[in-house]
């Protein structure tokens, strides 16, 4: 939680330096996607329908004889695709989205997300671009040409000697047990990605992108979330998705996305199901979305960007309102 | 009277109960990754030992909070191995081991107000004013003329505890010291 320390929650918690660094940032992004002629759009915040996930809660509206709630979108995933299936080509947005329930030094409720796709594009050549996008905004920090990929299973595997992909409930709980890592309670009989998702928060995470952007890749299938998947080179199937991370901070999230609307249907059936056990409310899947997979999505990849978090490493921040006008205690 | 805090709730200073033992939040930490599971780290200080860890908890998590509150205490004596102290508005006597106190016992003078840590309706910690004043009453002969504060020797003081004080000090002397450090800050006239 961030804690202001008795200033008056009046005032804003960047400095007017830090809000014209963020200026100077976004213009720098609209000016590097113009050039690239990846269009800027604008799609709504608010939807009937939810891209349900395990572990991601929408802020829900009850507007009273309106048909229903309405949602906030947690990333505009959902919009983006309908546009891109109506032959939008590529597109970027840098939009507000909203996450109930997470606050910290690194989190806010309501932050903000640079989403785009490139129809045409597989995973490698839009990890190229981030890449680019990086050493744009970021030039003293992630130059160009400094990118390192590594495996999620090499990671496990050289990091802890854990295999994330063979590995039990209770090798995950011994190995946890071995790194002094306190368990959470009840988190046995729930899988094993809570923790692998504990090992890598606490102890993996904290030493990735030391010396320039560490690209994650071949995630667990269970970890898919919207991306199709592929077989790595040892003929595992692997999602096709990737993380980016840089100094210890998770900044990226891309995927080759997912095209099948009936799969779609049922990953969004089986994030219920987990919702449900994890005794968090169960929500309406975004139909509009579906219809849109239905018809035709062209094959493409997208990412999503932390802003706020390549503001605050443009800015040498230490918690995420140093870079927000008014974070979350000062609403 | 059993409550709750769930980790929507967490946050610094809040007292928690688990094992059985008080602990206060020293600090709180959220992590998640992008879509994967949340966990919060609470940094907590046991309330009894003194000893920091850290325990891990996911959303919705609920943790028993402890009865745990702050009060002053008026200090009235002691027979060597309980200090025994008063509520000053309930007029409730407390009687706290000697172990319990550390080095706090050397500076505690009859009526003395102290702050004190009430955990299930017992005092488990005291907190002494910044500083005190304290009678000499041994040490040796102090020099005349020396006025130097930096040489110091040993002074025994009405409470029995024994601090290093300037050479110039004699028997009778009040003298101020500074409870966090332990040392001598100056020679006071009166209380």
């Amino acid at each position: 939680m961030t804690e202001s320390a008795g200033e008056p929650d009046h005032r804003p918690s960047a400095s007017l330096a830090t809000l014209r660094r963020r200026a100077e940032l976004l213009a720098l992004t609209r000016r590097f996607f113009e050039d690239r002629g990846v269009l800027e759009v604008e799609t709504p915040a608010l939807s009937r329908g939810v891209v349900v996930e395990r572990h991601l809660d929408p802020f829900s509206l009850d507007v009273s004889g309106d048909g229903g709630p309405l949602y906030l979108h947690t990333s505009p995933e959902a919009c983006m695709k309908r546009l891109l299936a109506a032959g939008s080509g590529p597109i970027h947005q840098v939009c507000r989205v909203f996450r109930h329930g997470e606050c910290g030094s690194l989190h806010n409720p309501e932050f903000t997300l640079l989403e785009w796709y490139r129809p045409g594009f597989d995973l490698s050549a839009l990890m190229d671009e981030v890449e680019e996008l990086l050493a744009t905004l970021l030039p003293g920090l992630a130059p160009q040409a400094s990118r390192e990929v590594r495996s999620y299973r090499d990671l496990f595997v050289t990091g802890i000697g854990l295999d994330p992909f063979a590995c039990t409930e209770a090798e995950c709980a011994r190995k946890t047990r071995e790194l002094g890592i306190d368990a959470p309670p009840h988190l046995s009989g729930r899988g094993v990605d809570p923790w692998l998702d504990l090992l890598l928060s606490l102890h993996l995470q904290p030493g990735l992108g030391a010396e320039g952007p560490l690209f994650l890749v071949d995630f667990p299938p269970s970890q898919a979330s919207l991306a199709r998947m592929l077989r790595d080179g040892d003929g595992r199937e692997v999602a096709a998705r990737f993380e980016v991370f840089l100094r210890g901070m998770e900044v990226a999230n891309g995927y080759h996305e997912l095209l099948d609307a009936r799969e779609q249907r049922r990953r969004f059936h089986e994030a219920n199901r987990l919702r449900k056990e994890d005794g968090r409310a169960v929500l309406p899947p975004d139909e509009r979305l579906l219809s849109s997979l239905a018809e035709g999505l062209p094959d493409c990849a997208g990412v999503a960007v932390g802003f706020d978090r390549l503001v605050m490493l443009a800015t040498s921040a230490r918690t995420l309102a140093d870079v927000l006008a008014f974070p979350h205690d000062r609403m | 009277m059993s409550s709750y805090y769930d980790t929507s709730q967490f946050k610094k200073g809040l007292k928690l109960q688990f094992d059985g033992q008080p602990y206060n939040v020293v600090d709180s930490e959220f992590r998640k990754p992008g879509k994967g599971q949340a966990v919060y780290t609470l940094r907590v200080k046991n309330l009894l030992t003194g000893n920091v860890v850290e325990k891990n908890f996911r959303s919705g998590d609920k943790i028993e909070a402890a009865d745990v509150h702050e009060t002053n205490l008026q200090y009235l004596y002691n027979d060597s191995t309980h200090w025994h102290f008063m509520h000053p508005e309930t007029f409730e006597q407390y009687a706290i081991a000697k172990g319990a106190l550390g080095d706090d016992w050397k500076y505690l003078v009859e009526e003395m107000k102290v702050g004190a840590t009430f955990w299930n309706g017992q005092p488990i910690t005291i907190t002494c004013p910044n500083h005190v004043v304290l009678a000499v009453t041994y040490c040796e002969p102090g020099a005349r003329g020396n006025t130097a504060t930096n040489v110091l020797k040993p002074a025994q003081v009405e409470t029995g505890g024994e601090f290093g004080v300037p050479i110039f000090i004699n028997i009778g002397d009040l003298v101020k010291i500074d409870t966090r450090t332990g040392s001598y800050v100056e020679r006071v006239q009166n209380r």
